[in-house]
């Protein structure tokens, strides 16, 4: 390597914000054809909002009738389910029941029917107690009926994005990492935009169009760069609790809550790597990174999900985690096109975002089309599949030539873990590597794994597991 | 690839024991001094020796050797005597499945197998609970971790996950702890315990003293603090008092629970404290199991440890090397009677 300044980054394109969106964004336009950077100022892809979030596919049933969110999570659906296997991304088709726990809840029924209709997911069905008992046997017996949505998937929240980039990325989009966009100025048909890096290093990317996913900073990029945002961001954390792998068995749907005026509720969902969480709470507070847990609200979610499946208390948790949402004034999505400035921003994107994803990629190349821009579409763009790490399908350490399990309680391996860190997109950080690989994920959190794990990622990382050495 | 990695290459044995720790090595001289000859031990870490192999502390051995050993010193004493009676302990072999009648899944990186055994001895052992799993309040930020990870990393790599943590619990496991911590140039801050007196009795726990970190009865963690790495703790007391202490750590120690998601996974039934369910010989729900050692909560009373700890503070037992020692013997003369 040497010293020199790395050339100035020119494109059509610059997304800022690896979350989902930008990933996913990021995608689209490369496939479309147009030169692309993705910008991130974390050094690692998925750090704020997209890092926890409860996995599930919408299919939209009860999104806002008619609305843009609506729209996207639809189309970000479908297509999910065309390219997810030519991206081995996993999908885990469960169904959700919405079930009612109390007779004001069952009144609701109609309210929630009507609004799927409108949004033409019309496969809605009733089930009576007896019924959903038969499904869901492990139900606490206060159950009094719900409604089935059976196209409520489970995915895998993070390699999807994952592989969005990674696809991204082989058919020629650019990324740069640890580096925060802190300015810019359009001179009519260009954006130069200034950026800061991790350790002080300023540079400059410049692009015909930007978009602006920053998700939990959309507004402040806005604001730093246009002088003006049409939203606020109001964070919303949402904490989840994790069992362990043997409470997945006690639940094949995906349980959902009678939805209040306030929040979607707390979600009882099997996820994609065998577990069964519980999740979201929902608690506005002032810190756009502050993903920290709170004892009474972990306690609140477990005893929640033993009061509805009392098999649960006969399992151990693995781990708690909390996810922030980019929520803002209003609850819908903030998309806003200057098209005298070239400035796409996507703003207010909250936990349909994944889902949505792909969607609001498809609305960004509509907005582009629409203004007449478009561009020389990939003939034969390259698939890039990721490694597979759901439960429900073959795992690395099934293949021979694996080395050795590293992290024994979710089986990861170090071929594995030497693949992520030289793989299309690397493992940023440790967070980037678990979220690939799931190592330190499971019930031990590391007791067992965490000395080899800091050996294999030694110099890897800014932040490493080990601080330095013993005295002897 | 191996083209035979993905068939199932099926081998069989008279017993199979499942973890080469103290109660598996154990188990296994037992079996083979008492002339049964087709043993497997399996073990999943790339060395056999178990939880000893990285407690490079005394006494270890006492009962066994009369010697006190470092844990390092004990574990490599184990394996040598088992090797030398020409026990074959199969490492980097995880098993996948506990299935009915003694039919294991094996992960090897050689390809999956199938191993029937005519009886199978679980000895996984015991693991302590993670912060997660005790529901702590605050940012969930580098540099936290159990003794079991600061041992592997302090004596097996000779790396160090903290420089001033604080260390919560005063179970015999957190005095270790702060053996470790002295032997790495760690520097503890402090020691909290939630109770009022620590759980292992005098003289025991002035040993603090030895290491200048400072012993706060009655306190609990209120909150994490540390954006990636932590910065502070949050303490508070039974009045409600909250105090800030700066660490770069947090050890949680103790809290110990059985290793046994692979029981819970399979067809055998498991107890209140998620130990498989046992007869008086050791035996599961499938009688062609039988489990020993810290997988399972020893009801015998010395089981307990209790000359170690201060009276009603017993938390859920760890068994020290020793009594794993004498259970997997105990447990494995059973099996003997069995087959």
């Amino acid at each position: 390597m040497t010293s020199k300044a790395p050339p100035i980054i020119d494109v059509d394109i610059a997304v800022i914000g690896g979350g989902i969106v930008g990933c996913a964004v990021a995608r689209r336009m490369t496939l479309e054809g147009a030169s692309v950077v993705l910008v991130e100022k974390s050094a690692d892809i998925l750090a704020g909002a997209s890092k926890g979030n409860s996995a599930i596919l919408h299919t939209g049933f009860d999104a806002p009738n008619d609305s843009l969110e609506h729209e996207c999570i639809q189309n970000g659906y479908n297509e999910y389910l065309e390219i997810h296997e030519s991206l081995n991304l996993p999908l885990l088709k469960t169904g959700a029941l919405l079930v009612a726990w109390t007779e004001s809840e069952e009144e609701q029924f109609s309210k929630i029917l009507k609004k799927a209709q409108h949004n033409k997911v019309n496969d809605l069905q009733l089930l009576s107690k007896k019924e959903l008992l038969q499904r869901e046997p492990n139900l606490a017996n206060s159950a009094r009926a719900a409604i089935e949505v059976p196209r409520e998937y489970v995915i895998d929240p993070w390699s999807a994005p994952l592989a969005y980039l990674s696809q991204a990325v082989v058919n020629g989009c650019q990324t740069t990492f640890s580096t925060e966009v802190t300015g810019g100025d359009f001179d009519g048909e260009r954006w130069t935009l200034q950026t800061n890096t991790l350790d002080n290093k300023k540079g400059i990317i410049k692009a015909k169009h930007v978009i602006n996913s920053a998700g939990l900073y959309g507004d402040i990029l806005d604001q730093d760069v246009l002088g003006e945002s049409e939203f606020t961001i109001k964070p919303r954390k949402g904490e989840f609790v994790v069992f362990d792998k043997p409470a997945h068995a006690l639940v094949k749907n995906i349980i959902l809550p009678i939805p209040t005026e306030i929040t979607k509720g707390v979600v009882i969902f099997p996820t994609i790597f065998g577990n069964l969480a519980v999740g979201p709470t929902a608690d506005e507070q002032e810190g756009r990174s502050d993903a920290s847990v709170d004892q009474k609200n972990l306690e609140m979610l477990y005893d929640l999900a033993i009061e509805k499946v009392p098999a649960l208390k006969n399992v151990r948790v693995n781990a708690t985690y909390a996810g922030i949402r980019p929520a803002t004034e209003k609850s819908e999505y903030r998309v806003r096109h200057l098209n005298e400035k070239n400035w796409i921003t996507l703003g207010g994107i909250r936990s349909t975002g994944l889902t949505a994803s792909l969607g609001i990629a498809q609305h960004v190349q509509k907005l582009f089309a629409e203004q007449g821009i478009t561009f020389n579409r990939l003939s034969t763009p390259l698939a890039h599949p990721v490694p597979n790490i759901a439960e429900h399908l073959p795992r690395d350490w099934q293949k021979s030539g694996y080395e050795e399990i590293v992290c024994h309680c979710e089986l990861a391996t170090k071929r594995e873990i030497i693949a992520a860190l030289n793989s299309t997109l690397p493992a940023g950080n440790l967070s980037g590597l678990k979220r690939r690989t799931r190592v330190t994920m499971g019930r031990c959190q590391g007791f067992y794994c965490s000395a080899r794990l800091d050996e294999l990622t030694e110099d890897k990382f800014v932040d490493s597991i080990s601080v330095g050495n013993t005295d002897e | 690839m191996n083209k035979h990695s993905e068939n199932n290459n099926t081998d069989s044995c008279d017993v199979a024991i499942i973890g080469a720790g103290p109660t598996g090595l154990s188990a296994a001289i037992t079996l083979k001094e008492a002339g049964l000859h087709n043993i497997i031990v399996i073990e999943r870490e790339a060395e056999a020796g178990g939880v000893p192999r990285h407690c490079g502390h005394p006494p270890f051995g006492f009962k066994e050797y009369k010697k006190i050993l470092t844990g390092p010193q004990y574990a490599k004493k184990n394996i040598e005597r088992a090797l030398k009676l020409g026990i074959k302990i199969q490492c980097k072999t995880t098993v996948t499945k506990l299935g009915e009648n003694g039919e294991l899944s094996l992960a090897t990186p050689e390809g999956l197998k199938t191993l029937n055994a005519k009886k199978v001895l679980i000895a996984t052992g015991t693991r302590e609970t993670p912060r997660s799993a005790q529901f702590v309040t605050g940012d969930r930020a580098l540099g936290i971790c159990n003794t079991g990870a600061l041992q592997a990393m302090v004596y097996l790599k000779g790396k160090i996950p903290f420089k001033r943590p604080v260390i919560v619990g005063t179970e015999i496991v957190s005095f270790s702890a702060l053996l470790t911590c002295r032997k790495a140039g760690i520097k503890p801050v402090a020691m909290i315990e939630e109770n009022d007196k620590p759980s292992v009795r005098w003289p025991i726990h002035y040993s603090h003293y030895l290491f200048a970190s400072k012993l706060l009865l009655g306190n609990k963690i209120n909150k994490v603090i540390g954006d990636k790495r932590v910065n502070a703790v949050e303490v508070i007391n039974k009045n409600g008092d909250i105090s800030t202490l700066e660490c770069d750590g947090i050890l949680f120690t103790g809290k110990f629970t059985p290793e046994s998601s692979l029981v819970q996974m399979s067809h055998l039934t498991i107890d209140e404290n998620f130990s498989p369910t046992v007869n008086a010989l050791g035996q599961c729900s499938d009688p062609s199991y039988y489990a020993a050692g810290n997988l399972i909560q020893l009801s015998n009373e010395e089981g307990r440890n209790n000359i170690f700890y201060a009276k009603g503070n017993a938390p859920q037992a760890v068994n020290v090397s020793g009594l794993c020692w004498e259970h997997g013997r105990d447990i494995a003369n059973n099996i003997l009677k069995s087959l």
